[in-house]
């Protein structure tokens, strides 16, 4: 492990010291210090390490909390800054100006980094923090290895800092989702082969009879992800000293893949992976049964074996054969009620709990965000279907429908789990109830502002496209459609300034949980380790 | 999996659990919901059937047609040729017509200029503006102020031609017609400022003295000028008399970066592109834009 750090770290030096462009030098000195610092790490934890960690305490398990206080810290951190990108690009688009012609500033640069903060980023982060979590206690076992969650969750969020840095100074492949170039998305099939393991491996040392329903979700997910990836960002490097590449697909092979990869990072990242929050969070918060462990296999499989060919309703009405395209609008169909098995499961998880939503706003943001993922799950088929497609399709519509499933269920189903886990990992109480309140209505608001503004622009948008006088001609230039959107793109702004508001509030909350010397049990790790 | 023996009845809905817990998380043996089942399988259905109407089953060689031989180009197709047929009757006669005589004719005017507000919003709106208003380096075309001639006939030849595109027929087949780069053409950096200063003092009148600038002017400029600085619309030479904005922008560093780098603005030739009709049709709409001579 050390061996290897210090060659990599060597070789990246080696690297930028020939490289043709700064920025990818830049990249390659971060990789380096990368390495320095984690032989460093190693070899530090090896001479301080205890002479054996101990798997179980007292006939408990002796849990592996650490990689998850980072994970979880750093979801916040992540989700704050792509929020915060996101509400200025919005406000980009209302007021074209804002990028004062910087080039880092542009919005072609700092889209993906939005998409990708708050994706890769705030999301990952989240996933990796309640997977771990999930995982040792639904095994009851340790996590898998001592270093290798380590090599996990630091080696991915150096993945999101060269992706992000990179999207700043130009380096970009141009694939939605996937712009990091070869070498970043190398780097992250590496560790994400690695939480695979990890992952596995803590399945395997399980104490537990059966497989946990989150598991499955989440296993589905590292899966495909690691499928997905590989798949989309098949590319070929003009040098080991140039960040360019070109991807080997081309043509409507290269937008069908891109779109493969593009639904499914929809379908097992934002939806499979949160799903697994959900089957843990919610029952455990509302100190309730699963409603349905039948339902929970039948649309478990049936939404893994229909999500996967649901992508070419992406690419309605294009170059893409129709044939594909029948193909994907009937898969996104019939993907409507296995979607919805997850929100009945979740929903009527709750049946003999009601009453708690009125008192815990924490159980609400999950039982909110179940009712978004019902919402854009019911959504998404409507919007498959060719003659809804036809008027969506380009449009403010299909932004409005990605943040109702982005604002509203993986935002709200992030933050209540992140509202148990900091308590939790912690061993603290969490700082203040009224302040989750306060989030809870602040980016509820936010939400609706973001959603119907883009609902109704983009339906206007789309009409105004389509519209025709009665001579035969189209009514409207492009750049008219544009003006029209201006009072919903400020709208949108402002919801979106409303969200981030939300966040900040949490923020401040897991600050006073955090640093709060009272534990919030006798410490149960007392024992362990450190971490 | 479920130990009929000893079966842990929910109390709250009087579910059966299936007997297994998760770190105190157990799962109720609820029936599948039969409302999301029947959907399900009337999904699954109607998938099925739209299989048997549309485009659907890859095959060697092709795929199925479908029952109703659907297919996505036949339906673009006849979309296109529904809106043809609706223009044809004007867009006949726009053929046949002379400008004039389509300037003269109400009914077929207002046809063109709705077919030439169409096509000017989805062919020149990006560089002249929406209403044609123009932008820093791109002329405006709702105005007076016109470098190649703002009458039918020349109007329509510069859509046609284009401007420094390289069309053989155009009004500068090489490109000669351009403001030259005067510091590349023995003006030094002072002198380039003097007559910056004479440009200057035709529009915003001064007490300076601009004479040595006005001696430059009249040596090198007054060819495609004018000796009045009214500009050569044969030329594509721009009148210097007028207040309103400069094509480039009137500001001091403008003006140099003018004079000392010249400037060779272009417009594609769309007589390649754009058919008889619409070029007619365009000539009429950025006539009517208030410019029009």
């Amino acid at each position: 492990m050390i061996v290897v750090s210090l060659v990599g770290a060597v070789g990246a030096l080696y690297i930028a010291s020939k490289a043709y462009t700064a920025p990818y030098a830049f990249h390659m000195i971060v990789f380096a210090l990368a390495g320095f610092g984690g032989a460093f790490a190693t070899i530090k934890r090896y001479k301080n390490r205890p002479a054996v960690i101990p798997q179980e305490i007292n006939g408990k398990p002796n849990y592996n909390y650490g990689p998850i206080k980072f994970t979880s810290i750093a979801a916040v951190f992540w989700g704050i800054a792509g929020f915060l990108v996101g509400l200025i690009i919005a406000l980009e688009l209302a007021f074209p100006d804002l990028s004062m012609g910087l080039p880092w500033l542009n919005f072609g640069r700092l889209r993906p980094l939005h998409t990708s903060a708050v994706i890769f980023a705030f999301g990952g982060n989240v996933l990796l923090a309640t997977s771990f979590y999930v995982v040792q206690r639904t095994c009851r076992a340790r996590l898998a290895g001592e270093i290798a969650p380590w090599f996990v969750v630091l080696g991915y969020n150096l993945f999101i800092v060269i992706a992000g840095t990179g999207y700043l100074l130009g380096i970009t492949q141009s694939k939605e989702y996937a712009e990091p170039e070869w070498y970043s998305d190398l780097w992250l099939a590496i560790v994400w082969v690695a939480y695979l393991l990890v992952f596995l491996v803590t399945l395997w040392k399980r104490k537990e009879p059966h497989i946990y329903v989150a598991n499955w979700f989440t296993l589905a997910f590292i899966i495909t992800i690691a499928m997905l990836h590989i798949g989309n960002n098949a590319s070929i490097p003009v040098s080991i000293f140039s960040p360019k590449s070109y991807i080997v697909w081309s043509g409507v092979q290269d937008a069908m893949f891109q779109w493969w990869y593009g639904h499914n990072a929809v379908g097992f990242y934002l939806t499979a992976a949160f799903l697994a929050i959900m089957y843990y969070f919610v029952p455990k918060r509302a100190e309730r049964p699963v409603y349905s462990y039948r339902l929970s296999i039948i649309h478990f499989w049936a939404l893994i074996f229909m999500y996967i060919w649901a992508g070419p309703h992406h690419l309605h009405y294009t170059a893409l054969p129709d044939w594909t395209q029948t193909l994907g609008m009937t898969f996104s169909i019939m993907l409507w009620m296995p979607s919805w098995g997850g929100m009945i499961n979740g929903l009527m998880t709750l049946s003999g709990a009601w009453d708690k939503l009125r008192t815990d706003p924490v159980l609400r943001m999950l039982v909110v965000s179940i009712a978004f993922y019902g919402m854009s799950t019911f959504e998404g088929p409507l919007m498959s279907i060719k003659v809804v497609n036809s008027l969506s399709h380009y449009t403010d519509w299909t932004i409005g429908h990605v943040h109702s499933g982005a604002l509203g269920w993986v935002g709200f189903v992030s933050f209540g789990a992140l509202y148990c886990l900091i308590p939790w990992v912690f061993n603290r109480k969490l700082y203040s109830l009224k302040l989750v309140n306060w989030h809870f209505w602040v980016a509820t608001i936010g939400i609706v502002l973001y959603i119907t503004a883009m609902w109704v622009s983009g339906i206007l948008q789309g009409l105004m496209w389509r519209a025709y006088t009665a001579n035969g001609f189209l009514e409207y230039s492009f750049i008219e459609t544009v003006e029209a959107m201006f009072p919903f793109y400020v709208i949108r702004a402002a919801g979106g300034g409303l969200f981030l508001i939300g966040a900040l509030i949490m923020a401040f909350n897991f600050y006073k949980t955090i640093a709060s010397p009272e534990l919030a049990s006798a410490p149960e790790a007392a024992l362990a380790p450190a971490e | 999996m479920v130990d009929h023996t000893h079966q842990d009845i929910d109390a709250a809905t009087g579910t059966p659990t299936t007997g297994h817990e998760w770190d105190g998380i157990k799962e109720l043996n609820t029936p599948l919901p039969r409302w999301w089942l029947w959907l399900f399988y009337a999904c699954i259905v109607w998938a099925f059937g739209y299989w048997v109407l549309y485009p659907a089953i890859p095959l060697p060689g092709g795929h199925t047609k479908g029952m109703l031989n659907w297919a996505s180009r036949d339906a673009v197709q006849k979309d296109v040729d529904n809106l043809k047929a609706i223009r044809a009757p004007f867009v006949g006669k726009i053929e046949q017509a002379s400008l004039q005589q389509i300037s003269a004719d109400p009914k077929l005017a207002e046809f063109a200029r709705a077919y030439g507000r169409s096509a000017f919003g989805n062919n020149c709106a990006a560089c002249h503006g929406s209403g044609g208003q123009g932008n820093a380096g791109y002329p405006n075309l709702a105005g007076d102020r016109w470098l190649w001639g703002g009458s039918l006939d020349q109007i329509a030849a510069t859509i046609t031609h284009g401007v420094r595109a390289g069309d053989a027929e155009g009004h500068d087949p090489t490109a000669s017609a351009g403001m030259p780069a005067w510091s590349q053409m023995g003006l030094n950096t002072q002198q380039i400022d003097q007559v910056a200063d004479y440009v200057e003092s035709l529009i915003k009148p001064t007490n300076a003295d601009v004479s040595a600038g006005q001696k430059i002017f009249t040596e090198n400029c007054v060819a495609c000028h004018g000796e009045d600085a009214k500009g050569n619309l044969d030329l594509g030479a721009p009148n210097l008399m007028s207040k309103s904005k400069w094509l480039y922008g009137s500001d001091r560093a403008t003006v140099v970066q003018t004079i000392a780098n010249g400037r060779a603005g272009q417009m594609p030739a769309w007589g390649a592109k754009l058919d008889q009709a619409t070029i007619k049709s365009l000539t009429i709409y950025v006539h009517s834009l208030g410019g029009g001579q």
